[in-house]
């Protein structure tokens, strides 16, 4: 075993241990702050991939804003410090549900990958992405920049009554 | 020299600038801005005009008590000061002082690096302000964030310009590349840069999340001693850190008048502290913006002003 192997080990089990406390603990704000450790991880594995520019967007973007938007959203409705017992549901449908989906996808890769294997792609550097986005993946990065644009167009009409649509 | 040896001792280097440097800095403001406000400032620790002041307020600290508040989520409160530093502590690994070799880490994406750690930091303004079981603290904590994730925008828009100028991510590439009259080319987004870049670190006149008059002290309000302490040292670190960004990014980094490749540490540190001056400088002379006229300011002049930069500089890049 690498160091790398062991790093991807423990960042891993990192990840789905702050992810299990994510939906396990019952205070509120803390499992935000637990989404904060588990997408840290996930950088941290994009790291050890050599994936070195997807690994700072995840921190940029999910750390830096999308966690934040969450935990901003938490604390201005409702975020006691402390338990919020009422605050549970059943839980065990989507244990079924998600741990068998994962289950099945990670025996459906080992069994397709057990005797096959692939040569190591180069380091993801911003040049290789840049170059690969901007040449060979360049129309479904424009379809996906039109779909974000009128993602957020609709999110200005629907926030805005006084523009039409929410007003009625 | 083996490998490690070098880590260690590049990796000291870092962790012996972000000790002194704001420590300068810190000093000086106390001077520069009782001299601005006509008065003499510390004059006594240390015998020659006060320069031992901040480190008789630290040995002060570290004598406080350390009061966690009995209602507040222990855990939460006390990582938060560590969070607020660790990102500027990070953030100078990567900034280079010289050419050459002359950086904590030379990094391919160091820009974006960069810009990734800093926006940690706002995660340790809403971990202080919940877990201080206090509204003021929580006040402040909720405009904090607001502000950080609305300035983050041109931030890393007036960065991505000056990137494309120079067609790299690394810091290095960047001040290789920088030609002087860049100072005109990419003024826009010095300014959107520099500007945006006070509202991170939450220096006046963009200090509503610890608007004293109004709220206390914000989300810092029930903190005390040691922790207090660290919070007050990541504000004068996160100055050294925009100020270095700032001259790397758009005033020529090592680059002076004469010997860039021997003196080019000293041109680096003389743009860092003077533009570390105009920070100080700002807090005197401009009063707190209102919570409307800082967002107003942010989304209806910075943005549009660094996506016309960018327009500007994709036109000018084109063209030759």
């Amino acid at each position: 075993m690498t160091v790398a192997d062991a790093l991807l080990l423990g960042l891993g089990a990192v990840a789905v241990g702050a992810g299990a406390l994510v939906v396990t603990t019952a205070h509120l704000v803390r499992a935000g702050l637990y989404l904060v450790v588990c997408l840290g991880a996930v950088a941290g594995l994009y790291l050890v991939l050599t994936a070195e520019l997807v690994a700072w967007v995840q921190v940029l973007i999910y750390v830096g804003a999308v966690v934040v938007l969450l935990l901003f959203a938490v604390m201005l409705t409702r975020a006691p410090i402390g338990a919020s017992a009422d605050l549970d549901r059943p839980g065990l449908p989507a244990l079924l549900v998600g741990g068998g989906a994962s289950l099945g996808l990670a025996a459906l890769l080992v069994d397709a990958y057990r005797w096959s294997s692939v040569p190591a792609p180069a380091p993801g550097t911003a040049e290789v992405l840049g170059a690969q986005l901007f040449r060979s993946w360049v129309l479904p990065f424009e379809v996906l920049s039109v779909l974000l644009l009128a993602a957020l167009v609709g999110a200005i009409i629907v926030s805005r009554p006084d523009i039409g649509g929410g007003g009625r | 020299m083996p490998d490690w040896l070098e880590t260690l001792i590049r990796v000291l280097a870092v962790v012996a600038a972000f000790l002194t440097l704001p420590l300068l800095v810190g000093q000086a403001e106390h001077k520069v801005m009782a001299h601005m406000q006509g008065r003499l400032g510390p004059m006594y620790a240390g015998a020659f005009h006060g320069w031992a002041q901040l480190v008789a307020d630290g040995v002060k600290f570290v004598q406080k008590e350390d009061i966690t508040p009995r209602d507040a989520d222990r855990p939460v409160f006390r990582l938060a000061p560590v969070i607020a530093l660790l990102p500027y502590l990070l953030a100078l690994l990567v900034i280079p002082l010289g050419p050459g070799d002359l950086v904590g880490q030379p990094l391919d994406v160091g820009l974006f690096f960069v810009l990734a750690v800093v926006g940690i930091g706002v995660v340790a303004v809403l971990m202080s302000a919940w877990a201080s079981a206090n509204k003021y603290s929580l006040l402040g904590g909720l405009r904090g964030a607001a502000q950080l994730l609305g300035y983050e925008l041109p931030l890393v828009l007036a960065a991505a310009s000056v990137a494309m100028a120079a067609g790299t991510l690394s810091l290095t590439g960047i001040v290789e590349a920088w030609r002087p009259w860049w100072l005109l080319w990419q003024a826009p987004a010095a300014v959107v840069f520099f500007v945006a870049g006070l509202a991170e670190i939450r220096r006046p006149p963009f200090d509503m999340p610890i608007a004293d008059s109004e709220l206390v002290f914000g989300y810092l309000t029930e903190y005390t001693g040691l922790r207090f302490a660290f919070f007050l040292l990541a504000e004068y670190v996160g100055i050294v850190v925009i100020a270095a960004l700032t001259t790397v990014l758009f005033l020529g980094g090592w680059k002076g008048p004469f010997g860039d490749a021997h003196l080019g540490w000293l041109w680096t540190l003389l743009k860092v502290f003077a533009v570390s001056f105009v920070v100080i400088w700002l807090r005197v002379a401009y009063p707190r913006l209102r919570e409307d006229q800082l967002q107003r300011l942010c989304w209806l002049v910075l943005v549009p002003l660094a996506l016309a930069q960018l327009v500007l500089t994709a036109a000018v890049r084109v063209a030759f």
